[in-house]
């Protein structure tokens, strides 16, 4: 530092204020490096115990081993659970994106009577605690004479999945610019073949974004389908049956195959936006 | 499923055309011929109902009264994908998920036109955009995209083009470049345009038939020249340029000209350029038609004198001036800096001539206010 001549007449900044002009610009990183930490520690650990060589228990690490991934099904019952959540999640979000897709361009779209309070009512099901939801709809099917099992839980999960798909699916529409629609029917697209070739396509985005978020919903649900599936087994039940004796290994295979899959959709829909706008 | 658009050719005609939402007139029993090959210009400020008298020719509204005929067919009430009518949106209302080759091949995919490809090459060459066919929409610069509309509209052949305020987006260099390209293509494709703008030199540099509107009416319609040099109206003369409006009476003349008294002073005008209805009127003359000269100098034509220089801007191709008269009113003269004579100054005293032949008259109850309230950079409706 001596060595060097130092000409005086340039004003020197202090460290202090050069200290916080460099927190002041890593301020945001710093605390999305937190943030993220925080998100996806329990990620972290689950994938970590996917490979855990654990027996019974999978609590403490024992060793590392390959057999979970090899064997996902290993443990009894597991691979039955999982497909029934897939089956009920599939069959839910089919329905549940028609009919919410439906919905949102009724309410989207058209001026009728009724408009504001169905679009005041269809938020109730996201408000109303799930464990209300559940378990008043067991005693609707009772009362109906429906047992509870694999239907029951569909006609549920079709019900809770609704609002969010609407939610989505309205946002877009209202993106929306009417004047493509106008533009279309102007350049000799009837009804149908506007819907079909401007504004479906360009929906199409929010209402698969509805799917998958619909999807994951069902999917994820314990609560609900606790109260109505009866002596089907679910992949959450399952895990949650479990809790008591121990997880096995293969719950934390599924759990990080399904965050992978999950990641890969999301970065694959990225890929094809970015394609489109080029 | 092709859609088979009408096959009407001919002149527009609207006839008695009111459009109300609840309390409020947008189009007010409106009657207008705009004919066939011709270049027509709807032209007035923002919710002047010009746009929602294109929207009802377009199909997108449907008059509360009245019927539109294009030709010997009546459109009235036909869907907008049966009229042969197609229009160039405000904000271009290009397709964001379809290339610029299948937004122009749209409207002819729609109609199950054979040739597709040949067409669509053909306009793009027209609008000089043929190397930006395969890509999208957002990548396109405005102007680019101005022309692109242009170009999805005029592949049809339509009857009629509707454009909407086209170059409103636009900045002010390429809104005139456009201008020109613009009156050059409808000369090359010989469709009849419909033009909707609030820019009054956008509308009479374009357009051959201008009709200026003002709340849901037609003010005045005529060619460019006709409306400049003899507004009927307070409002055409304002808003088509500057004007300077002197209250006057008339006061006899003889079978060609009249002799009017405007705050004692005596100036003639053709009888013909007044639309006065009684004795009350006020007298018209544009800015540049004024001549300055000092007190004392001869002049020809019609003087008033007693005027004093209340301001002068100098703007290079010409100098503005803010005269004062004797009865408190400033009137605004615009002088060619092309004489070598060098500016009057702040305060001298000066007389006022012009040629009578220039004068206008308007009616003495008239509002000398309208139109000059509006802004004519406002475009939303």
């Amino acid at each position: 530092m001596s060595s060097k001549v130092k000409d005086a007449s340039i004003p020197t900044i202090p460290f202090r204020a050069r200290l916080s002009r460099w927190f002041g610009r890593n301020l945001l990183r710093i605390y999305m490096i937190f943030g993220f930490t925080y998100l996806f520690i329990p990620v972290a650990y689950t994938f970590a115990f996917s490979f855990n060589d654990s027996g019974k228990s999978n609590l403490i690490w024992k060793g590392f081993t390959l057999g979970n991934w090899q064997n996902p099904c290993g443990a009894p019952q597991i691979c039955n659970a999982l497909g029934n959540s897939i089956k009920i999640g599939l069959l839910a979000t089919t329905f549940a994106t028609i009919l919410g897709t439906m919905i949102a361009f009724a309410i989207g779209r058209y001026q009728f009577k009724g408009r504001s309070s169905s679009n005041l009512l269809i938020f109730l099901p996201m408000a109303t605690p799930e464990i209300v939801l559940g378990a008043s709809l067991l005693s609707l099917f009772l009362v109906f004479k429906i047992n509870p099992g694999f239907w029951p839980t569909v006609i549920a999960h079709v019900m809770f999945c609704i609002s969010f798909v609407v939610v989505t699916v309205k946002a877009r529409i209202a993106s929306l610019d009417p004047r493509l629609e106008q533009a279309a029917m102007d350049l000799y697209a009837n009804e149908l073949e506007t819907f079909r070739r401007v504004t479906l396509p360009l929906v199409a985005p929010g209402i698969a974004g509805a799917a998958l978020l619909a999807f994951s919903l069902s999917f994820d649900d314990f609560i609900i389908t606790n109260f109505n599936s009866g002596t089907l087994i679910t992949f959450p039940k399952f895990v949650y049956v479990a809790a008591a004796r121990g997880i096995p290994a293969q719950a934390n295979v599924i759990g990080s195959s399904m965050f992978f899959l999950a990641l890969a959709i999301v970065i694959a829909g990225q890929i094809v936006n970015r394609r489109k706008a080029r | 499923m092709a859609i088979d658009p009408i096959d009407a050719r001919g002149d527009l005609r609207l006839t008695r055309i009111t459009k109300s939402y609840g309390d409020f007139t947008a189009v007010d029993d409106l009657t207008l011929t705009i004919p066939k090959g011709s270049f027509f210009a709807l032209l007035g400020p923002s919710g002047c109902g010009k746009t929602t008298t294109l929207r009802m020719v377009a199909g997108l509204e449907e008059p509360t009264v009245g019927s539109i005929h294009l030709g010997e067919t009546d459109i009235t009430t036909t869907r907008p994908y049966q009229r042969p009518i197609n229009t160039v949106f405000q904000n271009y209302a290009l397709f964001p998920h379809l290339t610029i080759f299948e937004n122009i091949a749209f409207g002819l995919r729609r109609r199950g036109v054979k040739d597709v490809k040949e067409q669509v090459d053909k306009v793009l060459n027209l609008v000089e955009l043929p190397h930006l066919a395969g890509r999208k929409p957002t990548q396109l610069s405005g102007g680019q995209q101005q022309r692109i509309a242009l170009a999805r509209a005029i592949v049809n052949r339509p009857a009629l083009l509707l454009l909407d305020e086209p170059l409103g987006a636009l900045d002010l260099k390429l809104r005139r470049q456009m201008q020109i390209e613009l009156k050059w293509i409808q000369r090359e494709v010989g469709l009849t345009f419909v033009h909707v703008t609030h820019d009054q030199e956008e509308a009479m540099t374009m357009a051959d038939t201008i009709a200026v509107m003002n709340e849901g009416k037609i003010e005045q319609m005529g060619s460019p020249a006709d409306l400049y040099d003899d507004p009927e109206t307070a409002f055409v003369a304002n808003f088509l340029g500057q004007s300077n409006l002197i209250k006057g009476r008339i006061d006899g003349g003889d079978g060609e000209n009249l002799v009017i008294d405007l705050f004692g002073q005596k100036v003639s005008m053709p009888k013909s350029r007044s639309h006065a209805v009684d004795n009350s009127l006020y007298a018209g003359i544009r800015p540049e038609k004024f001549r300055i000269s000092r007190t004392g100098t001869e002049v020809r034509g019609n003087n008033l004198t007693g005027g004093r220089i209340e301001d002068v801007s100098y703007i290079g191709v010409s100098t503005q001036y803010v005269v004062a008269m004797p009865w408190g009113q400033e009137l605004m003269v615009f002088e060619q800096n092309d004489d070598g004579v060098p500016p009057f100054n702040k305060g001298e005293e000066v007389v006022i001539s012009w040629e009578p032949s220039f004068t206008f008259g308007l009616r003495g109850d008239e509002d000398v206010e309208a139109g000059t309230e509006v802004n004519p950079e406002e475009i939303d409706e």
